[in-house]
């Protein structure tokens, strides 16, 4: 367990306040069951990302020098819906009602400006092309201050459509875009290995163009310095993390992709939660 | 002079055009910047020009981002690759963001027919018009393509615009006209059949109506440019004044125009005969566009083989 202090104490205290939003969120989904493992996988990113790196407003949510955001892993909306309540774009009683009939919290994010969903999502592949023509959009129209921040599924990249984006963001030099990966290891089959072999991960990015750096997932540290970072091209972080992480029965373990969460496992992950140091 | 450019020399030319009506259109395709007309835009506009290289999918994605950021944007690629490869990102990206991407597919139809049923577009109205938010424009002619594409650049929504026909193109427009999208336009009267063609064809339907009218029959035309949303309001009037109305596209005749047709006339209280011609759901061999459309039965003549018959019995009917 890192042990950290100031701004980075508040970063981890919010990833935890996400963390358990999510369970909370799960058990309120009842029997329809949500992507419990990847939400939580992805909490100390949304966590650094919406606390301590992006330029959003709720106040005023066209603001032209607003950092844009898309969850190009759209079945990871459970953290990104608790982590706009984090900045007030969405409040607890809309998180409830995430997966119901009436809900504007979707299964997979749709598009919502004013709630601070830029983006619709749920189809793997495609957020990147979209925050390339975004990155390149700001650049064109002179705007140099907002960036783009893509965050992705590591199975996800099995669609050859990502390929496709990464070579163009890296043809058009974008450093305003940095892709984030969720690098857990497991998709709905199974390891990521052993479903579809993705070589190195880290060198197929290099290889494409893109400055490539590799992090612990869960240690808000080293994500904020890797999310400050840019350079002359498009950057893109390997956050290595684990699915179902923080709940000592979800961790690493593929079932928890999408399935439900029933009481007494809810009072069992929030004793894990809450008993966890950062 | 336009017809001799074929369609999408045409496209060309009227996209020099597009940065005086909004001063932020950018053109981007995926490798196809001569085939589509481009090459004068590019070099007179290089920093509106994108080329996101053989990435049709990442075209229409990338094309999404720039609109999203406030850009009027055209794609362009071969019209089948726009709309079966990409199919996905067109549904996500433009329908369900309603991001007002204008995506030109090239060589609709039986165009491209010397390269196979691969460059074939024959699916592409049925894609496109099933997707919500979407409006779908087939234009019947090059000038139908200069003003469809300037009507495009004040057009907010997604769109798809099919570009297709032979060079030198058939000519059905001589001299100017009211375009406006979603409005069809009647391009002659008749009682006994009206024909209803999208594209490319509406100059053989012209053709077939005169052959007809030679014979005796009162034969009218529609070129209904806009598949989606389909003029219900034209349609109605050719139902009640027509006893027959037939359908004619270079597409399959499953789910394009045919169907956008018969779907509205099943509504009406007295429908008349409906004939619906096109590609008869198979994959036509390699050949030169005008052999295909023969083979096809949409040439002027073919068009009369098919319904004359159908005349003469709903006259023995009546």
């Amino acid at each position: 367990m890192t042990e950290y202090t100031g701004e980075f104490r508040r970063l981890a205290d919010v990833a935890k306040s996400i963390r358990i939003d999510c369970l909370k969120m799960a058990l309120a989904a009842g029997a329809t069951g949500t992507h419990i493992g990847g939400g939580l996988s992805l909490v100390e990113i949304m966590a650094v990302l919406y606390a301590g790196v992006m330029r959003t407003d709720p106040s005023w949510v066209e603001w032209p020098e607003r950092d844009r955001f898309i969850l190009s892993k759209g079945h990871g909306a459970m953290a990104y819906y608790a982590a706009l309540k984090q900045v007030g774009f969405v409040t607890d009683e809309d998180l409830l009602t995430f997966k119901s009939d009436e809900t504007f919290l979707y299964g997979h994010p749709s598009k919502n400006l004013e709630r601070g969903i830029e983006f619709s999502s749920g189809s793997l592949g495609m957020g990147l092309g979209l925050g390339v023509g975004v990155a390149l959009g700001l650049t064109l129209g002179g705007n140099s201050t907002s960036r783009v921040f893509v965050v992705m599924g590591d199975g996800e990249c099995n669609e050859g459509s990502v390929w496709e984006s990464a070579s163009s963001a890296a043809h058009f030099e974008l450093s305003n875009l940095t892709a984030v990966i969720d690098r857990n290891g497991l998709q709905y089959d199974g390891p990521t290995e052993s479903v579809l072999k993705m070589q190195d991960l880290p060198d197929m990015w290099t290889s494409f163009g893109w400055n490539t750096t590799v992090v612990d997932g869960h240690d808000v540290k080293q994500l904020y310095q890797a999310l400050h970072n840019q350079s002359d091209g498009p950057t893109v972080i390997i956050a290595e993390t684990a699915k179902g992480k923080g709940v000592s029965f979800m961790e690493g373990n593929p079932s928890w992709h999408h399935s439900r969460l029933n009481s007494q496992q809810f009072d069992a992950a929030m004793e894990d939660v809450t008993r966890s140091s950062d | 002079m336009w017809s001799m450019l074929g369609s999408a020399g045409t496209f060309g030319l009227a996209a020099l055009e597009l940065p005086q009506i909004d001063p932020k259109v950018l053109v981007i395709t995926s490798d196809l910047r001569n085939f589509s007309g481009l090459d004068r835009f590019a070099a007179t506009h290089p920093d509106r020009f994108i080329n996101v290289g053989i990435a049709e999918q990442n075209m229409v994605s990338v094309a999404a981002g720039l609109v999203h950021e406030g850009f009027s944007v055209f794609a362009t690629t071969y019209a089948t690759f726009a709309a079966a490869r990409s199919a996905d990102q067109v549904r996500v990206n433009m329908g369900y963001m309603n991001l007002g991407v204008k995506l030109v597919g090239m060589a609709a139809g039986l165009s491209a027919g010397l390269l196979g049923a691969t460059h074939m577009s024959l699916e592409d109205l049925a894609v496109m018009r099933a997707i919500p938010n979407m409006t779908v424009i087939s234009p019947a002619d090059c000038t139908e393509t200069v003003k469809a594409t300037l009507a495009l650049a004040s057009h907010d929504g997604p769109a798809y615009l099919r570009l297709g026909g032979g060079v030198p193109h058939k000519v059905v427009f001589d001299s100017d006209y009211e375009f406006e999208i979603g409005k069809g336009v009647h391009l002659r009267r008749g009682s006994d059949v009206t024909f209803v063609g999208s594209g490319s064809v509406v100059a053989s339907c012209v053709e077939a109506a005169s052959i007809l009218e030679a014979e005796g029959w009162s034969a009218g035309v529609v070129d209904m440019h806009t598949v989606k949303p389909i003029d219900t309001h034209l349609l109605e009037t050719v139902a009640d004044e027509s006893k027959m109305v037939v359908t004619v596209e270079e597409h399959n005749v499953i789910a394009g125009l045919g169907s956008a047709v018969t779907e509205q006339l099943a509504g009406v209280g007295n429908p008349p005969l409906i004939v619906r011609l096109g590609v008869a759901d198979f994959f036509p061999h390699a050949a030169s566009y005008d052999h295909l459309v023969r083979l096809t039965g949409l040439s002027a003549d073919g068009i009369v083989n098919s319904v004359g018959p159908k005349l003469e019995a709903l006259r023995l009917m009546s």
